[in-house]
């Protein structure tokens, strides 16, 4: 039995567990708080408690000053009034003051009506801004490939560094200067290019205003989409196709792949692909690698690589590991490789002219897809990498009605996918199709029950063991880089027994990743596209990446066998560089 | 240094200590002051050895009460070196040519056992300043 | 230790030592060399005597002579004059202003008549280099009768007994915290010394880490031990390099004889103390920020609760208690709480420092029992508003403190009275203001300080500030309206409720109050565009803005 206490809000009298906040006990009394710095996504471990916004004031009887109703605990016996003036005019007024140093351009703002400070607004009949005064201006920082930070946007909830610094342990936001110059930033307010951030856009997927996003590319597809001369593939990413519904008014968990590829076929892509098709690749290449260094003694535990957020955190946080992840690229670069050499030679168009364009979850791809080793003749492998969200607001854009649209397939040869590809979207994903391909290459045997329950969930480290008729598989799974970081620091100092590990930078894995729509702070949202995008893969008929037919194909005519084949080796696998860390 | 271990011995070091520190909390009023001309004219007849025989004397003997101060010309010129004498309710007593053997006599007699050095005396009548 | 027949006390403090003191040690003890006399004269450097203005001080004992405004030039003379001819070097005495009379003796002069040193008590009366010299005055007698005789509840029931309240500005019950933090078991806990004195013009905690470091570590051993921590930490402003240089030869002595490190006084009782130096920021005096800060992050303050008493130091029970706090602990060991909760108020017990400034005779720190009225202290300690000038407002408790009027003079002040008339106790800052003083400039001068000093972790604290001086700055420029002062009275209201820490709390007081005392003046600057002072430029072009103290 939890200790329960009795609290007044409103008159109304609730019993509430002690280690209840007025904000949580008010939920249970069916009063609404306006919040804005707090950010509490229970399962994914991540809480924003620094009650810096003050939007969230309440009386509390007996206290002579107005409590934050989002870090206050309750006691037996408190009384609460959320609704007198004075309450209510500390709110707005923290709000009129927020607005006051706040550019309120809403109008051509990224964050229109998605913007949590310009709801609250609305929420608290803010009519005037009475307190007028200095508004401060920042450079915006466009130095990344991947995020922008627009200073003068920012409300300093610090949610932001939160994400950055306690759940993704990178340390690269954080305060700076004080009073009313107070910034978030870099240290030193170094440019963003300049500092060791793994672009995972955490900090982007929980910013309430437009003072952090990712970098647009819209237009340029737009642009690339209209040029004659350019043939311009799309690929989508996984996760895509369980969140973006989210954007037309569906339930979180929608799963909408068909009208997905309607859509893009809609907007006026020439070819419209599935990243899907990649990741039964990379299981393919990433399969046989874990069995080449089980079977030659090669560096133990192997890491997943198709994480680029991931990857650059090794870069620059073990620079003494980066021999431990797989060398295999991530399935959207592989799949733009594939795309600019046998699709190209297949359909005989000039890899120079075509345009391959990913639309991914993420944030980090957009910086991946311009490492200048991820390309062939200074032709990258993908061209332009746009999030879920660029993605919607291109299909608003362009006056497609989502929700009517037909349900179509892929286009062929690349289209094919498998379910062991679909879970590539979600934590524990990754591993559980290697396993699905491991197991029958190891045993020899067919994989009757595919489903790898125990690789499965939403706890921030996993650990599994898969027997292989036999041979026994230690698996570690980690999402979020804080709990990537304690797995990579067991195998630095010896103590990790994994054989493989499967890390995923952002918490849930790419359907929570940077680039999807935004939760705003509901972390059940997350659970429900986890949950689709294991629907999806009972859906498929093909779950195994080995049995997708036009993979097989691509080894047959073009690759060679996975990892060792020349071209394979050549094409599908990078090496990653210890860099400095700022 | 050995360390410290028990209040005793705290307080032991407090007593050392505290001889040295007692010179800054005499006061007038529970204390015995001795003043000793050291102008010009006193420092001319001796005062110095004076001076420095009551210091000795004082601290040979332990006398915790009684402090010692130098003064300006008293204006008995004639008499110097000489000692002058408060104790607390007392008047003050002003004694003259006062030498090595009287400055021991007048901590024996008159500091210890409260015996007035009749012969010395030059004035017992003044306004204390 | 040896005798000596006369001490040379000059005074250490950092006023004096600006002031060449440090120099003046050395010419006095060349002098006496010269002269033969440094067999029998001592000098010893002190701590702050307090009364800085007067500075450099040097006082000779027995005699209790005390010199004011020393200068290196007349050391010889008081050598020569005063040690060997005994002969009181008249132009050096400190002549009381309202008297006009020259004053021997430290003890008569009425800058001290009326205080009552227990935090200070050492200060300009000990070597504080010279462990010796605290034994002396019983110095480490009551971390030994905590560690022999007492429990650690009997320890915290005697603190509580005091009545003894935090010094630092809250005034939260010291005994109270003690026992917050003993409850909360775990094998590790901290206590910590907050010498982040931050408020202008104060330099209490300064005054008695240089002139009685001992005091502070005795007592943090005392704290250590009644709720169980074996580390001490001492957060110090690094602009304190002469407490630091202090404290680090105290800390030193103390292990050396045993009062710091392992099984002190034979008990099984372990403790020791390092220091962690703050950059100055205001807010890390705010005891959560403080210890992000110790910890090596960003100073600023977090949500309570929950309280250091339960999750402080690297997430452990730790206990925060301010250097004057700390001060006042081993005398209520020794003499007993009844003996110090004999001095003060009903709910404030024993004495405050001040740092007593601005327009009085006598600038400098005193030691007051609670509950002595402000006019005492300006009047009789202060000497009275300088140039026969009118008082108009009194400026308690540092930079976010009220200003009071004249009508509130008789208040016996403690730390419920002062709140109650718009103010509060603080760390102790006291500035006196006179007829020429303008009460909006002097709100927007400290607005302008609270709004640098805010971290700027909270909306209100972080824009509301920025905007009462923005507000605050049209006025005194002749440009306010009458709305500005409605928005100036409810934002100033809302900065003060809803803030997250004590520095948004307080940072309204000066307006808050100078708009309840002194609104005929407001009146006049929106209404008739005319500053009664005639401080404020009013729109001409005229540079004022700091006001004179």
């Amino acid at each position: 039995m939890k200790e329960t206490v009795k609290v007044t809000i409103n008159d109304k009298e609730v019993e509430v567990p002690r280690e209840y906040t007025i904000l949580n006990a008010a939920v249970e009394a069916g009063i609404k708080i306006p919040t804005l710095c707090h950010l509490d996504l229970h399962d994914l471990k991540m809480v924003n408690r620094t009650a810096s916004c003050r939007v969230c004031m309440v009386e509390v009887e007996q206290r002579p000053n107005l409590a934050p109703a989002c870090a206050t605990p309750v006691n037996d016996g408190m009384v609460i009034r959320t609704d007198s003036l004075r309450a209510i005019r500390a709110r707005r007024m923290a709000v009129e003051l927020l607005l006051s140093n706040h550019p309120t351009d809403c109008l051509i703002c990224q964050r229109n009506l998605r913007c949590e400070l310009q709801a609250l607004a609305k929420e608290l009949n803010v009519r005037e801004i009475k307190y007028t005064g200095k508004r401060n201006k920042y450079h915006l920082d466009t130095s990344s490939q991947a995020v922008i930070k627009n200073q003068d946007k920012c409300i300093l909830c610090r949610r932001c560094e939160t994400a950055c610094n306690e759940i993704q342990t990178c340390g690269i936001l954080s305060a700076l200067n004080r009073g009313f110059d107070t910034i978030v930033g870099p240290a030193f307010n170094l440019p963003m290019a300049e500092t060791s951030c793994t672009y995972c856009g955490q900090c982007v997927a929980v910013c309430p205003t437009a003072a952090l996003t990712e970098v647009f590319h819209t237009h340029k597809v737009w642009e690339e989409l209209h040029k004659p001369d350019k043939y311009v593939v799309v690929q989508v990413a996984p996760a895509i196709r369980v969140a973006l519904g989210e954007l037309f008014g569906m339930e979180p968990g929608t799963i909408v792949t068909g009208k997905l590829a309607a859509a893009l076929r809609r907007m006026g892509f020439d070819q419209v692909y599935d990243t899907e098709f990649g990741a039964d690749v990379t299981i393919m290449e990433e399969a046989k690698e874990l069995i080449h260094r089980l079977e030659n003694g090669g560096r133990l535990p192997m890491l997943t690589s198709c994480c680029p957020a991931w990857v650059s955190f090794i870069e620059h946080q073990f620079p003494d590991m980066v021999d431990v992840p797989s060398t295999c690229k991530s399935p959207h670069i592989m799949f733009g490789t594939i795309a600019k050499t046998y699709l190209a030679e297949k359909m005989g168009i000039d890899p120079k002219k075509m345009v391959v364009v990913s639309v991914m979850p993420c944030v980090t791809k957009k910086a991946e897809a311009a490492r200048t080793e991820l390309s062939i003749d200074d032709n990258d492998n993908v061209d332009i990498v746009i999030t879920t969200r660029e993605l919607g607001d291109m299909l608003k854009e362009a006056g497609i009605d989502f929700d009517k649209l037909p349900d179509e397939d892929f286009d062929h040869p690349l289209g094919e996918s498998t379910g062991a590809a679909t879970i590539f979207g979600t934590t524990g994903g990754v591993i559980e199709a290697a396993m699905r391909t491991a197991y029958e290459w190891i045993t020899g045997e067919t994989l009757e029950k595919v489903d790898f329950k125990q690789l499965r969930g939403m706890k921030g480290i996993r650990e599994a063991t898969v027997d292989l008729k036999g041979q026994e598989i230690k698996i570690g799974i980690a999402h979020g880089l804080g709990n990537a970081r304690q797995m990579l620091e067991d195998i630095r100092n010896g103590k990790s027994e994994f054989h493989a590990i499967e890390i995923m930078a952002c918490p849930g894995g790419c359907i929570g990743g940077g680039g999807q729509p935004y939760h705003y702070g509901n972390d059940e949202i997350v659970k429900k596209r986890q949950e689709a995008i294991y629907k999806e893969d009972e859906r498929k008929s093909i779950r195994k990446s080995h049995e997708n037919p036009e993979v097989i194909k691509l080894y047959e005519e073009y690759l060679g066998e996975p990892y060792y084949g020349e071209r394979a080796h050549n094409l599908l696998h990078t090496k990653f560089e210890a860099k400095e860390r700022i | 240094m050995r360390q410290i271990k028990s209040l005793e011995e705290l307080k032991k070091i407090r007593e050392n200590a505290n001889e040295g520190l007692n010179i800054r909390k005499v006061g007038e009023e529970e204390n015995i002051k001795l003043k000793v001309g050291m102008a010009t004219c006193g420092i001319a007849a001796g005062a110095r050895e004076t001076f420095n025989t009551l210091f000795h004397e004082i601290e040979e003997k332990n006398l915790t009460n009684v402090y010692l101060v130098q003064v300006g010309c008293m204006g008995y010129c004639h008499d110097e070196p000489i000692v002058q004498v408060n104790v607390p309710g007392q008047a003050p007593i002003l004694y003259g040519k006062v030498d090595k053997e009287k400055a021991k006599e007048i901590i024996e007699k008159h500091i210890e056992k409260g015996e007035l050095l009749q012969d010395s005396i030059i004035s017992k009548s003044f306004h204390k300043e | 230790m040896k005798r000596y027949r006369s001490h040379i006390l000059v005074c250490g403090g950092t006023a004096c030592e600006s002031q060449e003191s440090r120099e003046m040690i050395g010419k006095f003890e060349d002098e006496l060399k010269k002269t033969g006399y440094s067999e029998e004269v001592q000098v010893v450097k002190t701590g702050c005597f307090g009364f800085c203005e007067k500075g450099p001080i040097v006082k000779i004992h027995p005699d209790h002579v005390f010199y004011v405004e020393v200068k290196p030039e007349d050391i010889e003379e008081i050598v020569k004059e005063h040690i060997i001819k005994g002969r009181i070097v008249q132009r050096l005495l400190y002549e009381e202003p309202t008297l006009e009379k020259k004053i021997e003796e430290q003890e008569k002069i009425s800058f001290y008549h009326k205080q009552l040193r227990i935090a200070l008590r050492n200060c300009g009366f000990i070597n504080p280099e010279n462990i010796e010299e605290y034994i002396a005055e019983n110095g480490y007698l009551a971390l030994g009768k905590v560690l022999t005789e007492m429990t650690p509840e009997e320890v915290i029931q005697t603190v509580k007994d005091s009545g003894l309240r935090g010094r630092g500005g809250g005034g939260f019950p010291t005994g109270y915290k003690w026992e917050l933090t003993y409850r909360n078991k775990n094998d590790v806990k901290f206590i910590i010394c907050n010498a982040d004195e931050g408020d202008p013009g104060a330099f209490m905690d300064r005054s008695i880490l240089e002139g009685d470091p001992h005091s502070v570590l005795e007592a943090m051993a005392i704290a250590g031990y009644a709720i169980g921590a074996e580390k001490g930490y001492i957060y110090i402003r690094a602009e304190y390099p002469l407490a630091i240089q202090r404290l680090n030869i105290a800390i030193e002595q103390a292990r050396e004889y045993g009062f710091l490190g392992e099984k002190i006084f034979n008990s099984d009782f372990n403790f020791d103390i390092e220091l962690k130096y703050g950059a100055g920021a205001f807010v890390c005096g705010e005891e959560t920020a403080l210890i992000n800060s110790v910890e090596g992050g960003r100073g600023e303050p977090n949500a309570k609760p929950p309280f250091p008493a339960e999750s402080g130091l690297w997430d452990k029970p730790t206990s925060v208690n301010n250097v004057e706090t700390f001060a006042n602990i081993p005398q209520i060991i020794l003499k007993g709480p009844a003996w110090f909760s004999r001095v003060g108020t009903e709910g404030s017990k024993g004495t405050k420092v001040f740092a007593l400034a601005g327009k009085v005779n006598n600038v400098g720190l005193v030691e007051v029992p609670m509950g002595i009225t402000l006019r005492e202290i300006i009047y009789d300690i202060g000497g009275g508003i300088r140039d026969n000038k009118k008082f108009k407002a009194v400026q308690t408790g540092g930079p976010s403190g009220g200003c009071i009027p004249e009508e509130y003079l008789d208040t016996h002040i403690d730390y419920e009275t002062l709140k109650e008339i718009g103010s509060m106790m603080g760390s102790g800052g006291m500035i006196v203001m006179d007829e020429d003083n303008c009460m909006v400039n002097i709100s927007k001068f400290y607005l302008e300080f609270t709004e640098d000093e805010s971290c700027g972790k909270c909306t209100p604290c972080r824009i509301g500030n920025k905007r009462l001086h923005e507000i605050l700055t049209r006025i005194t420029n002749g440009r306010g309206t009458e709305e500005d002062l409605e928005n100036l009275k409810s934002l100033g209201e809302m900065v003060k409720e809803s803030s997250l820490c004590g520095l948004g709390q307080s940072s309204p007081n000066p307006v808050l109050s100078t708009m309840k005392y002194f609104a005929e003046e407001y009146h006049e600057h929106v209404v008739n565009k005319k500053c009664p002072a005639g401080v404020c430029s009013m729109g001409k072009k005229k540079a004022t803005t700091i006001p004179k103290k």
